[in-house]
């Protein structure tokens, strides 16, 4: 279980997260949506350390984020993140892509995270490019290749962020796939994106940020069929 | 008014006692690149470890090796240290002095290169629980190095050219060296030095050479 509470966040004189309350329960499939600047891509990396925050706290399966005593390295590993750059290592071939961190993180022996890579490698469909540096592959083989890599060190929850916006038009699609396969294979995961089609087939709640405050949180139907928000009427009016 | 006579023979009945000096050439410059290579590598993560005393040690020592004459930085290694009572001899001090230089211009080489490697990619290795060193150990270093490498080629031959300068240090069994000497006993100034200059271009053009074969074997991303 991840509970936010009462977070808030500022970068130099702009308050990006405004006091955000929130709990995701294992199981559960949260999106993200929201103008850019809402807050929403900040408030993932507060919730795997990667930022730091200025009050609340951020609890994960009952570790506080951001406490002094926590071992963010130990922490990190039961959150995967996706970013919106697929930030492939590119002087890695995709199977080492993947072995990567659960050889040298983990201590897992190269066969036991081979054997790993390679299963996660053809669950995201890339099973047949094992030996093939990231430069070779389109952007959505390589987005592909990120999802694999975190889903590597087992994770308990999955952090998307924006994770379509960087990719030509035509390969969104392929990677929103394996997000809705993950979904449906009851992963937790919290994804920021732009993509409203994807948040109303595949969450189980939609939050609305706007100006670092979560303005609207509902089941989708709700969200989508009846915002009671008035900047998520506008919000929704201008995106559909 | 150009009545010099060529002796050439000379040169090349000597040439056996030159290939043995331009090998102890070779051997000083790989040595002093590869403590270099070390060196500035320590000197790279000084710099990014956010200590100010570290950071300030290797910015003093970049700022000197590149700043001053390579003969001084090899004269203090060999009379500057003498002086405090520490006697090297003109080999290691040569070695040392180069080395120090080396250290310098890779270690000003790497920052370079690490400028040119995305943020994000430490980012995305720390977000799947690495630790800082991991990080760049596995996924900065590696490319740091790729970037760094032809540029480290120049700084190779330009050890190898550097070598020449301990024969002010008393340097007598380098190419330099040997040439000096044969030089000293024949008079024959323009042809020893001729032959050892070529034997200097040959070695540092196989070296720029070997190395672009070596990089294309090394990185194939």
């Amino acid at each position: 279980m991840i509970e936010i509470e009462n977070v808030r966040k500022s970068f130099g004189q702009l308050e990006v997260l405004k006091g955000i309350n929130l709990t995701v329960q294992k199981g559960e499939v949260l999106t993200i949506i929201g103008g850019s600047g809402s807050g929403k891509s900040t408030l993932l990396t507060c919730i795997n350390g990667l930022e730091t925050i200025d009050a609340g706290r951020i609890v994960v399966d009952g570790t506080d984020v951001h406490a002094k005593a926590t071992d963010l390295n130990k922490l990190r590993r039961k959150l995967g993140i996706v970013f919106q750059q697929f930030n492939a290592f590119p002087h890695l071939t995709v199977l080492e892509n993947v072995m990567l961190a659960p050889v040298k993180v983990l201590g897992q022996s190269k066969a036991e995270a081979e054997a790993m890579a390679v299963k996660q490698l053809t669950h995201v469909g890339l099973g047949d490019k094992l030996k093939v540096y990231p430069s070779r592959m389109s952007g959505g083989q390589q987005q592909r290749m990120a999802i694999a890599r975190a889903l590597a060190m087992s994770p308990a929850y999955m952090l998307f962020d924006e994770v379509t916006s960087a990719l030509d038009p035509q390969l969104v699609g392929e990677v929103l796939d394996t997000l809705r396969m993950l979904a449906s294979e009851g992963m937790t995961m919290i994804c920021v994106t732009h993509e409203m089609k994807f948040a109303r087939e595949v969450s189980d709640r939609v939050a609305f940020f706007h100006k670092g405050v979560m303005a609207e949180i509902a089941p989708p139907e709700e969200l989508f069929g009846a915002p009671k928000n008035p900047e998520l009427q506008t919000f929704l009016a201008a995106t559909h | 008014m150009f009545s010099y006579n060529f002796h050439w023979n000379q040169a090349f009945k000597a040439l056996p006692q030159m290939l043995d000096g331009a090998l102890v050439t070779l051997q000083i410059a790989l040595l002093s690149m590869a403590i270099g290579l070390v060196v500035a590598l320590a000197l790279t993560l000084f710099r990014l470890s956010g200590n100010r005393i570290l950071n300030g040690f290797a910015t003093v020592w970049v700022e000197i090796a590149r700043n001053t004459p390579a003969l001084f930085q090899i004269y203090m290694a060999h009379f500057g240290l003498g002086s405090f009572g520490i006697h090297l001899s003109p080999y290691t001090a040569l070695l040392i002095g180069i080395a120090f230089n080396n250290a310098g211009y890779l270690a000003e080489n790497f920052r370079g290169a690490l400028k040119a490697i995305p943020e994000t990619q430490t980012r995305a290795g720390r977000s799947l629980g690495m630790t800082p060193l991991q990080a760049f150990r596995y996924i900065v270093m590696p490319q740091m190095l790729r970037i760094a490498f032809l540029p480290a080629t120049n700084q190779m031959v330009w050890a190898i050219l550097m070598t020449s300068l301990g024969v002010t240090v008393g340097m007598n069994t380098d190419l330099a060296g040997v040439t000096q000497a044969l030089n000293a006993v024949s008079f024959r100034t323009f042809e020893f030095f001729a032959l050892a200059a070529v034997i200097y271009y040959v070695i540092a053009k196989a070296v720029t050479v070997l190395a672009r074969l070596a990089a294309a074997r090394m990185f194939r991303y």
